[in-house]
């Protein structure tokens, strides 16, 4: 296995009174996606949420490239190359889609070449670069969302469930996407329900459930594997195409 | 040009443009169109308070801060120049240090509030932003040997500015250029100025992350922006451009009281003038000020007439009578809210849309 870039050793999350994230332990191997599977409630979002320092972790290591970065907050977490695509998407309605995407730029103004590359795989932001994100349908958004994310080069990227209530047409764009983002060995962590699209995807799967890591093996041998599917996610793909 | 002048922030509504151009014509040409001294005073309100609102519009319009302490840095500005004309001398000196006092003073206050309080939730901010605003206004009343108390401080002004002064002897286009039409002219192109700072401050990358943080500062932060710093940053800014606002209207009435600067009132005139005019819009400052003093001040005539006009029917000339006209302000902003409630600038904007 390639070199970790993230590890989470015994990580607990409390929200309020909640205890969500009881002991998680996963690595994320550098160049690679890791893909967090479970069922609803597992705590796959508090995860990201707490790598990204938006929930603290009341014990536990989140070690990125080296560094404890548990404790630390979300702009230094970002500014360190993480970056984060949340399920809520997290677009700034009133701001155009060019504002969006500039603010998403760490170094300056995007660069011209690599916008290209993202209209590439997400037509439509290019089509309404100047209007207002707010007027973008939830794929769009769902596109102007994933595209902020890679508008620079960054280190980690932790996806939350992109696919969700999204087009097919757009998924295989996505698909299209992380695939040349894997090309470019950025490493990526994605939360996601469509096992077809973790499957296509995945390096590693790694599921949860109940605030704990309870499997970790290849995607290749998970997905060949339905028994383990239907006993830790309640699924096979003949019911989740 | 315009489009660099207005910071690539266009009215788009004709409706809006036409309205503004109307206004800034009518605010420029004040003291040749209008007999008397109310209309030259109530011109120069609406300049003040389009400086004070716009400052106030970037505070809860652009970065979702409700704050109630803006009167106390209005009133910092209107005492920092009055006290020191009052107590240095009518110079230009003195009202300069007293100007840069204030907005160093402003300023301090600001940053210390906003690093203490930005960091709680909103409605904890507006709350120690009432509080701060409370005590200060009841420490203005109480320090009467400096502030001069409940009943604020007169003041002369440098003598280019006073009402007997004659810039030259002939009338220009009717109207004799005395220190008060020079006067109107320093609020109205300070106004001016400090109005168009703020259409930039709103419309560089600077504002632009203040509009995200106000839409999702949780996002913001996990963008890699520092939304502590950047709310702090645009109180001291708002804070700053307050604090002007009061320098020019002591200026202007040659006084300076609690009345006319720290009452709670004239804070819920501000908000009332955000959301009649559009938040997060800054042209909706230029409406809503206009619209609210321009009601404020002949809503009691234009009552007045009509309840004499129907002075042969029964109830209507008790209705219509100027002592209700509170009451029919009151009538209008829930009406303007009810049918505008993205301010006047907000529905013309989507008309076009």
């Amino acid at each position: 296995m390639a070199e970790a870039l993230l590890t989470l050793e015994g990580v607990h999350t409390y929200i309020g009174q909640y205890h969500i994230l009881q002991g998680v332990d996963f690595t994320v191997p550098r160049g690679t996606m890791t893909v967090l599977l479970g069922r609803n409630g597992a705590g796959k979002t508090t995860t990201l949420r707490t790598i990204m320092g938006l929930w603290k972790p009341s014990r536990g290591k989140v070690i990125f490239d080296g560094a404890e970065i548990g404790g630390r907050a979300t702009p230094d977490i970002a500014l360190a190359g993480i970056a984060y695509v949340p399920e809520s998407m997290g677009v700034f309605a009133d701001l155009t889609v060019r504002e969006n995407m500039v603010l998403a730029a760490q170094k300056g103004a995007p660069d011209a070449a690599r916008l290209e590359w993202i209209f590439g795989f997400f037509p439509a932001l290019k089509r309404f670069w100047t209007h207002p994100a707010g007027v973008l349908s939830g794929g769009q958004k769902q596109m102007l969302s994933i595209a902020r994310a890679v508008v620079e080069p960054r280190r980690l990227i932790l996806i939350d469930e992109p696919t969700k209530g999204i087009a097919p047409a757009i998924i295989e764009n996505m698909i299209r996407a992380f695939t040349e983002l894997k090309r470019d060995e950025t490493t990526i962590l994605l939360v996601e329900q469509n096992f077809r699209f973790a499957q296509a995807l995945g390096d590693w799967a790694v599921v949860m459930d109940d605030g704990r890591i309870v499997h970790r093996e290849t995607m290749a041998e998970l997905s060949a594997d339905t028994a383990t599917q239907t006993r830790l996610l309640g699924l096979s793909l003949e019911t989740h195409g | 040009m315009i489009n660099a002048v207005l910071s690539g922030d266009l009215p788009r509504s004709r409706v809006l443009s036409a309205a503004l151009v109307v206004i800034l014509v009518v605010l420029a040409s004040a003291p040749f169109i209008f007999d008397g001294a109310q209309a030259i005073n109530t011109s120069a309100k609406i300049c003040v308070f389009i400086v004070l609102v716009a400052s106030y519009d970037l505070l809860l319009g652009y970065t979702g801060i409700v704050s109630f302490a803006h009167t106390m840095f209005y009133g910092i500005g209107g005492y920092g120049v009055g006290l020191a004309l009052y107590g240095w001398g009518a110079t230009w000196s003195s009202a300069a240090t007293g100007l840069v006092l204030a907005l160093a003073a402003g300023i301090v206050l600001a940053l210390v509030i906003g690093l203490f309080s930005l960091r709680v939730r909103a409605i904890f901010y507006a709350m120690v932003t009432l509080a701060v605003a409370s005590a200060f206004a009841i420490l203005a009343g109480q320090l009467s040997d400096i502030t001069g108390g409940e009943d604020g401080r007169s003041f002369r002004v440098p003598e280019l500015l006073r009402p007997g002064f004659r810039l030259i002897d002939a009338p220009v286009l009717g109207t004799q250029i005395t220190g008060r039409v020079i006067a109107y002219y320093i609020v109205f192109v300070s106004a001016l100025v400090l109005f168009l700072a703020g259409l930039r401050i709103v419309n560089s990358p600077f504002g632009r992350v203040l509009q995200a943080i106000r839409e999702n500062d949780f996002r913001a932060e996990a963008l890699g922006y520092r939304t502590v710093y950047y709310r702090t940053a645009a109180n001291c800014l708002a804070a700053g451009m307050a604090v002007l606002a009061g320098a020019l209207n002591a200026l202007w009435l040659r006084y300076t009281g609690p009345d006319t600067t720290l009452s709670f009132a004239i804070m819920l005139d501000i908000l009332l003038m955000v959301v009649i005019g559009g938040m997060g819009t800054m042209y909706g400052a230029v409406l809503g000020a206009t619209l609210f003093i321009v009601a404020q001040n002949y809503l009691q005539k234009l009552m007045g007439t009509a309840s004499k006009a129907t002075e042969a029917l029964p109830l209507l000339p008790n209705l219509l009578h100027p002592d209700r006209w509170l009451l029919w302000l009151g009538i209008l902003f829930v009406l303007s809210v009810y049918f505008f409630p993205t301010g006047i600038v907000g529905k013309l904007r989507q008309r076009r849309g």
